[in-house]
């Protein structure tokens, strides 16, 4: 008596684990497959806007001035403002352009390209354009004197 | 006492409350309201088009409207533009596929507010309104004739219409009747014992069929709807009219603009983005699913009458279009043209074969979100109830033309 009531806790115990193993295998699955880029989230509000912002590797501040605000469906020109880490301008640097929206799991709906640049640090990007309304990554690899590096800027349309 | 007269001030307090909320309950924040006026007609501005100088010219137009009408502008002499694009019907033909002297693999387009748009058709393979207008008139399917055949209908029936506007025919002797660059290998190889300038001439006179076209067209716009009444009303007085929208249509409204997602493409006077975009409806040959924008983009970037080309009147660097075109993305698989909603109650069935049915279906689709089968669908399920989906189609009736038949504007059968 005794022992099968102690079997039945044994057996009560791993059928407990064992649902639990399996919901904790489910929830890793479940997980695994949303983390798709449907549920990306949005970063905080401060990550978002035209800068000035640091590149990742903390070599370059870029800073996005838009001749107008940017608008959706237009195409647009867009100029980029680098400058190093003591607040100098960069000119010379390569830059190119990549970015989409991270929850619609595409890119940017054009391939814009620097045209010009300006001097001062200044360099114009022609070919923008915004196709839809949310949160979209305007992301620049800059390869300059301080090194390659990386900068996202979120941009809310 | 004290507490009885405190009870009675709560409680008027709280009916106030009620009742202030009942007024202002289709109060509309100023952002609302900023994005509804970025919707309303009055913000549409006709892009210029730089590919075709005639594209404003009236003479040409009138001209464009004739050749749209022409049946003899096909190799049976029974099909013309109107015959897909009806304009007693908005301009395209209610069938899953279009039909001309044989079935195309999508629906017909509508082309109100086409001018407006970079890419043509639902794939985008085109870049102007006027090499649009060429594609069906070579197509086997549609119009199934030939450039040799479409000058020398010009030159036979339009000859002084044609010279007030682009100036002298060229000589066409010695052109036969059937010969073009198609898949007719008769028509092609007549075409290839043509000497260079032959084709030249044959295809300037083409390309300007194509740019008459384009200049009526042009001239296609769709009409003032309920909603632009309602918007336009809201954005002077900061109010919403009555009785101009419905309550289930200014709820539809609502969660278009919001919970339903719609104008993340829906967005702007047309309700498109002009772009294109995998939405995971299903094929209508599931054997043989389309890959729309990814074929679209390479094709219109080796198009042979693109804004690039020598038949277009830009010069290179007004081909923006093309110059920052993305066409070897793979998220363009299974990507189509983001259609316009305006009067869009009016034009079942839905999608770029004709899939859907009925607005309802199409609610369904977008609510469900199933996966694609050809690429990767950017949908996501959206939770919309029963109730909130039947509000949603009836907000999309109110974007009819207002001068349009009433019947027009029904939805189609209830699906919930």
């Amino acid at each position: 008596m005794k022992t099968s009531a102690l079997n039945g806790n044994v057996r009560h115990r791993h059928r407990f684990l064992a649902t639990m193993l399996g919901s904790i295998i489910v929830l890793i699955a479940t997980v695994g497959y949303t983390a798709s880029s449907h549920n990306i989230s949005r970063p905080a509000s401060k990550e978002f806007g035209q800068g000035p912002r640091v590149s990742l590797g903390r070599n370059y501040m870029a800073t996005l001035e838009a001749a107008q605000p940017l608008r959706l469906r237009k195409m647009q020109t867009v100029r980029v403002r680098i400058e190093d880490v003591a607040g100098h301008p960069v000119d010379g640097a390569g830059i190119t352009i990549d970015g989409g929206m991270p929850q619609h799991g595409h890119g940017l709906p054009t391939r814009p390209r620097v045209t010009r640049n300006l001097g001062g640090g200044i360099y114009e990007i022609e070919g923008v354009r915004f196709n839809m309304g949310g949160w979209w990554q305007f992301k620049l690899a800059i390869s300059g004197p301080a090194g390659d590096d990386s900068v996202t800027f979120n941009l809310d349309l | 006492m004290r507490s009885k007269f405190t009870v009675s001030i709560l409680a008027s307090t709280l009916l106030l409350a009620v009742y202030d909320a009942f007024l202002h309950a289709e109060e509309w924040t100023d952002d609302q309201i900023r994005e509804l006026s970025s919707m309303s007609l009055g913000e549409l501005e006709l892009p210029p088009d730089p590919t075709n100088k005639m594209s404003g010219d009236s003479a040409a137009a009138a001209f464009g409207q004739q050749l749209f009408f022409d049946e003899r502008l096909s190799s049976n002499g029974r099909v013309s533009c109107a015959s897909c694009h009806d304009p007693a019907q908005g301009f395209q033909d209610g069938q899953p596929l279009g039909t001309g002297v044989g079935q195309t693999a999508r629906r017909t387009m509508p082309i109100a507010g086409a001018a407006y748009s970079p890419f043509l058709f639902w794939d985008g393979r085109k870049d102007s309104l006027w090499s649009q207008a060429l594609g069906p008139l070579e197509s086997p399917v549609e119009h199934g004739g030939t450039r040799a055949q479409y000058a020398q209908v010009v030159a036979q029936h339009y000859e002084a219409e044609y010279e007030q506007i682009f100036g002298a025919l060229p000589d066409l002797t010695g052109v036969p009747r059937v010969a073009g660059p198609v898949d007719d290998p008769v028509a092609r190889q007549a075409w290839n014992q043509l000497t260079e300038n032959q084709r030249d001439s044959v295809t300037g006179v083409f390309v300007n069929i194509g740019k008459a076209i384009a200049a009526y067209e042009r001239q296609i716009l769709p009409g003032r709807s309920r909603f632009d009444d309602f918007v336009d009303t809201l954005v002077a007085t900061g109010r919403a009219p009555i009785g101009v929208l419905s309550s289930d249509e200014i709820a539809g409204l609502k969660l278009f603009t919001g919970k339903a997602n719609c104008t993340q493409c829906h967005n702007g006077p047309l309700f498109t983005n002009n772009d294109f975009h995998n939405t995971g409806v299903p094929p209508r040959l599931a054997s043989s699913p389309d890959s729309g924008r990814l074929i679209g983009a390479s094709d219109v970037l080796h198009d042979e009458f693109n804004c690039r080309s020598r038949w277009s009147d830009a010069s290179p660097e007004q081909c923006v279009e093309l110059e920052y075109l993305v066409a070897d993305s793979p998220t363009l698989q299974g990507a189509f043209k983001v259609p316009s909603l305006r009067d869009v109650a009016t034009r079942a069935p839905y999608m770029h074969a004709g899939q859907l049915a009925t607005l309802p279906d199409v609610l369904v689709h977008y609510n469900q979100a199933p996966p694609a089968v050809i690429g990767n669908s950017e949908l996501v399920p959206l939770g919309l109830t029963d109730t909130e989906l039947r509000q949603v189609v009836a907000f999309l009736a109110s974007l009819t033309d207002s001068s349009r038949h009433a019947d027009a504007t029904r939805p189609g059968r209830q699906a919930f």
